[in-house]
């Protein structure tokens, strides 16, 4: 496609501080991308075009010479953050309606720094899924393939920057929410260091994993979105105390000497063989760069997705309890408080979202907790002290992102363990809590492939430099579906 | 009938003084306000919301748990505590579980026989107070969310309690200890303090303990008294009939004096524990736990053993005199004023425990009062007055209620009103004479040998110069008139 407006968040950083072009005008080209490929895509669940109008003429008079890289730069958000007097229904019939009174800091750390929120993007319901199929509004289409899931939780995040919607968004990851999408819609997704951003006003689905970040075409972009949105949040206790850096420093182009690590165990069984040569060309690449790649062990990672489909399922079990339609969302009538607490949740959770509320509560029930919960978070230790110990020998690890590209519509939608299976390569990251970057890395059968880059705790530059160098070698990034 | 020893322990909920919620900014001091008007994004749990704990809650906990003995833990674990129900807005109270704050701890308390008993404390954690449902009279309900989120702690004693006193006594001292460490109001009509009672029975000789029933919705002290003998008394019954005590939680019946079954075991919450995500675990230092001690006062029970022996005072009015902690600093500062200008601190105890408590008692007034009605510096001035001889008893006593009421200076009371004493032989000989004339059928009885009859003469004195007179002087005058005549 030939666009006649900036498609990444730095070019149009670029045109709008150089005076090219308004703030209105930049939001005005992408209202009008949505009306032409919304229909087909159905990324969003609330479009706000005249909020986002009003906010980009405020940009507009209000913009100075120092003002913010974002300031003006149309972006949207996924459905499971809080923005104040706009619906945030996180995919779910049981939030239908809600409209929460106050911004999640991310929503306020944008909104300071002067971007420009296009509308709210839908998503698996509360985050619960791989393909955005569960969301209870309307599946979302992979802008390569229509036919095509584009991957989850943050699907309609990923699709929304894919189909030249908006140059970037924000997303959220639990167990790989951010990156698959990514990698299934052949954009960059940044899943930033478990405390680096705040999770006030992230509708919580598992608290311990959870964790916001941004999707856009490019490393760079990524770079200064986490700028604006990473940092010390008194509000959430688990958001780190730690300095922001200059993100667009970082970014230099340079990574001879760094030490890449593969681990055999992300070479899983079942992988898609376009993909893995994808991945492995793209290592190729990092050492053609002058990286030093050599081949490391992370042993426990095949007890990764047992233990997060208990740990995740144990918190949702806690976090979804206050969904009853007694202070706000629709209520189903019924003769009694508890029947209507009964019949709301069994009628406006969906099927996903409530087997993993049974598997949580399951695993936290008396007699149990021992043998699940509590063993699951051993196990937990022992996968995060692989990494530690891989970090030891390396600075960034390289894997595949997801052992497939994007699957049909409908294919692994009755089937939870094919589903869950899809995240083999992503969750074993949210249960140690390290920073993880995708970007894009090629093509199998016409589809993308994405490269998952993790660091360590905190190094977002780290991998926000591999990627930017990668991305300066290659033009994977480049590439848009033909919507 | 058998014979059977009760086991029985309490736990309290006490709300921590604080000026926010326990997990934002939110203000918690909602008594009397309007629903739903003391509520946040954080107190109502709203989606995406997140608890932030208050560090001032927990000092103050802390603060709790040192006073009672225990040991302040360098870390301690939020827990989710799961249970469904309106009043309780995220599904889950933020609570502590197998970490808590404070552990190991005991206070003593002294039975009305004069026993001292050392009561163990298992535990004290922190937690947040639920909001409140109000059932209308059209059998709908409606919910305050005011109260959810302020902070609370959860004070577990040990089973050490063996009597329905024992169990008002040790409640009683545990309120004494809050209020006195300024971290609880004490006021438990309004909720700020409440207990649940855990109660059991076995027959004399039996190791085992009996099945436990905990009692709830004790919001008296009278009640918990009340509430326990009730119960022991039921649950005695049930195994002299031959029954089976069954596990279960009964609440309380004010109106009827009784104990009402509410669930039992099977029907028992599973509150499915697990360690809060949102909240890392607490992580204090010793040096800080250090800090927490020093800023705790001179305690109840050791202040009373110092008034004791520093004071000389009788076990009775020192355990008076150190009820509460404005009484005991009144006392202490009235002593010190008093003993600068030659008073004993025994006088001072009996001007304050007479008139000072008597009359708050009458005008039903707090002791944190006292001060504010009669300064210290008031009662060492009445007690040098009397010392000096300026006036006497009865004078100073009436003095010591018109300084209460009106706040004025003593001494300039004497001054205005020429109260201050006669005890010039010269100036009273006349009245003893009018006396004397104006009562003959006394006199004669005195003559006859009645000699305690000049105790009327004396008092006719007192009231002829409003109380002026000094008695001894008077006393002495009349003997010689009467000798003389």
């Amino acid at each position: 496609m030939t666009e006649r407006y900036p498609t990444t968040v730095a070019a149009a950083s670029a045109a709008l501080a150089a005076g090219e072009l308004s703030s209105a005008e930049l939001t005005e080209a992408y209202l009008s991308r949505i009306e032409a490929v919304e229909p087909t895509v159905r990324a969003f669940l609330t479009i706000t075009a005249e909020r986002a109008l009003e906010r980009a003429r405020r940009a507009d008079a209000t913009r100075r010479a120092d003002s913010s890289p974002l300031h003006g730069v149309p972006l949207a958000i996924k459905d499971v953050i809080c923005t104040n007097g706009v619906p945030t229904t996180c995919g779910s019939a049981i939030l239908e309606g809600f409209v929460p009174p106050y911004d999640a800091t991310v929503v306020e750390r944008l909104e300071a720094a002067g971007a420009v929120s296009l509308g709210k993007l839908n998503c698996d319901e509360f985050a619960m899924g791989s393909s955005t199929e569960t969301s209870a509004y309307h599946i979302t289409r992979n802008p390569w393939d229509p036919e095509r899931v584009p991957g989850g939780s943050s699907g309609g995040s990923a699709a929304v920057v894919a189909a030249g919607m908006a140059p970037a968004s924000l997303g959220t990851d639990t167990g790989g929410s951010i990156r698959q999408p990514a990698a299934l819609c052949g954009v960059s997704g940044l899943k930033p260091t478990y405390g680096r951003v705040s999770r006030y006003g992230l509708v919580a689905f598992g608290s311990s994993l959870d964790q916001i970040g941004p999707f856009a075409w490019t490393a760079a972009d990524l770079a200064l979105i986490l700028g604006v949105i990473a940092g010390h949040d008194p509000r959430d206790g688990t958001s780190a105390p730690i300095p922001v850096p200059d993100y667009r420093a970082a970014l230099t182009g340079e990574i001879r000497g760094l030490r890449v690590g593969v681990p055999r165990e992300y070479f899983v069984e079942g992988m898609e063989p376009g993909v893995e040569a994808a991945t492995r060309e793209a290592i190729a690449a990092l050492k053609d760069l002058g990286a030093d790649v050599v081949e490391v062990s992370l042993p426990h990672t095949k007890y990764a997705l047992p233990t997060y489909y208990i740990i995740a399922p144990a918190e949702a079990s806690a976090n979804l309890a206050r969904y009853d339609g007694v202070r706000y969302g629709p209520r189903e009538p019924g003769e009694t408080m508890w029947d209507e607490i009964e019949l709301t949740r069994g009628r406006r959770f969906g099927a996903e979202v409530r087997r993993r509320i049974m598997l949580g509560t399951y695993a936290l029930s008396a007699g149990y907790y021992d043998a699940y919960y509590k063993r699951a978070q051993q196990v937990r230790t022992l996968i995060k002290r692989d990494f530690e110990e891989a970090f030891a020998q390396v600075d960034v690890l390289a894997t595949p992102t997801s052992p497939t590209v994007a699957f049909k519509i409908g294919q692994k939608l009755d089937d939870p363990l094919a589903m869950y299976l899809t995240d083999v390569c992503t969750l074993p990251i949210n249960l140690a809590g390290m920073p993880s970057l995708v970007v894009p890395c090629g093509f199998s059968e016409g589809l993308p492939v994405g490269l998952q880059l993790i660091g360590r705790p905190f190094a977002e530059e780290t991998l926000l430099r591999t990627g930017d160098a990668y991305q300066r070698a290659t033009d994977w990034h480049t590439r848009r579906p033909a919507l | 009938m058998a014979e059977y020893i009760a086991t029985i322990g309490l736990e309290i909920h006490a709300h921590i003084k604080t000026a926010s919620k326990m997990f934002d900014g939110c203000a918690a001091a909602y008594a009397g306000a309007e629903p739903n008007t003391f509520v946040s994004v954080v107190s109502l749990g709203l989606p995406g919301s997140l608890p932030v704990v208050n560090q001032r809650a927990v000092e103050l906990a802390a603060r709790s748990g040192l006073a009672l003995n225990c040991t302040v833990n360098e870390r301690s674990v939020f827990s989710r505590k799961s249970y469904p129900y309106p009043d309780l807005p995220k599904g889950y109270q933020i609570s502590q579980y197998d970490e808590p704050l404070c552990s190991d701890g005991w206070v003593e308390i002294r039975t009305a026989a004069g026993e001292v008993r050392r009561i163990g404390i298992e535990r004290l954690h922190i937690e947040e107070d639920t909001g409140r449902l109000v059932h209308a009279a059209d059998d709908s309900s409606l919910i305050d969310y005011n109260r959810s989120g302020v902070p609370l702690m959860e004070i577990v004693s040990r089973p050490d309690l063996r009597t329905p006193e024992e169990a008002r006594l040790y409640f009683e001292k545990i309120r004494q200890l809050l209020v006195w460490i300024d971290v609880n109001s004490g006021n438990l009509e309004d909720g700020a303090l409440r207990c649940d009672a855990n109660v059991s029975v076995r027959p004399a000789g039996q190791e085992r303990y009996g099945a436990k029933v905990e009692v709830k919705n004790i919001n008296s002290f009278r009640f918990v008294e009340r509430a326990v003998a009730y119960e022991i008394q039921r649950q005695i019954r049930v195994l002299d009939g031959g029954g089976v005590v069954e596990q279960e939680t009964r609440g309380w019946d004010e109106l009827r004096g009784e104990t009402v079954g509410q669930r039992t075991k099977e029907f028992a919450h599973d509150y499915r524990y697990f360690p809060e995500p949102d909240i890392p675990p607490l992580v204090l230092s010793a040096a800080w736990i250090a800090e927490r001690r020093a800023e705790l006062p001179e305690l109840p029970d050791a202040r009373r053993a110092r008034f004791e022996a520093v004071y000389g005072l009788s076990a009775q009015d020192a355990d008076l005199l150190t009820s509460e902690r404005p009484i005991a600093d009144y006392y202490e500062a009235a002593v010190a004023a008093a003993q600068a200008v030659g008073g004993s601190a025994k006088d001072v105890a009996n001007w304050v425990l007479n008139e000072g408590f008597r009359l708050l008692k009458e005008r039903g007034e707090s002791a944190a009062q006292l001060a504010e009605r009669m300064p210290p510096a008031h009662v060492a001035t009445l007690i040098e007055l009397v010392a000096r001889g300026s006036i006497n008893r009865g004078v100073a006593r009436q003095l010591f209620e018109e300084s209460f009421n009106s706040g004025a200076e003593p001494g300039r009371l004497v001054a205005e009103r020429g109260l201050t004493q006669i005890s010039d032989s010269d100036a009273l000989v006349a009245v003893a004479r009018e006396v004397i004339a104006a009562n003959p059928k006394v006199v004669a009885e005195y003559r006859g040998g009645k000699v305690t009859a000049i105790q009327f003469l004396v008092g006719q004195m007192m009231r002829a110069t409003r109380g002026q007179a000094n008695p001894q002087v008077a006393r002495a005058l009349l003997e010689a008139e009467l000798g003389s005549l």
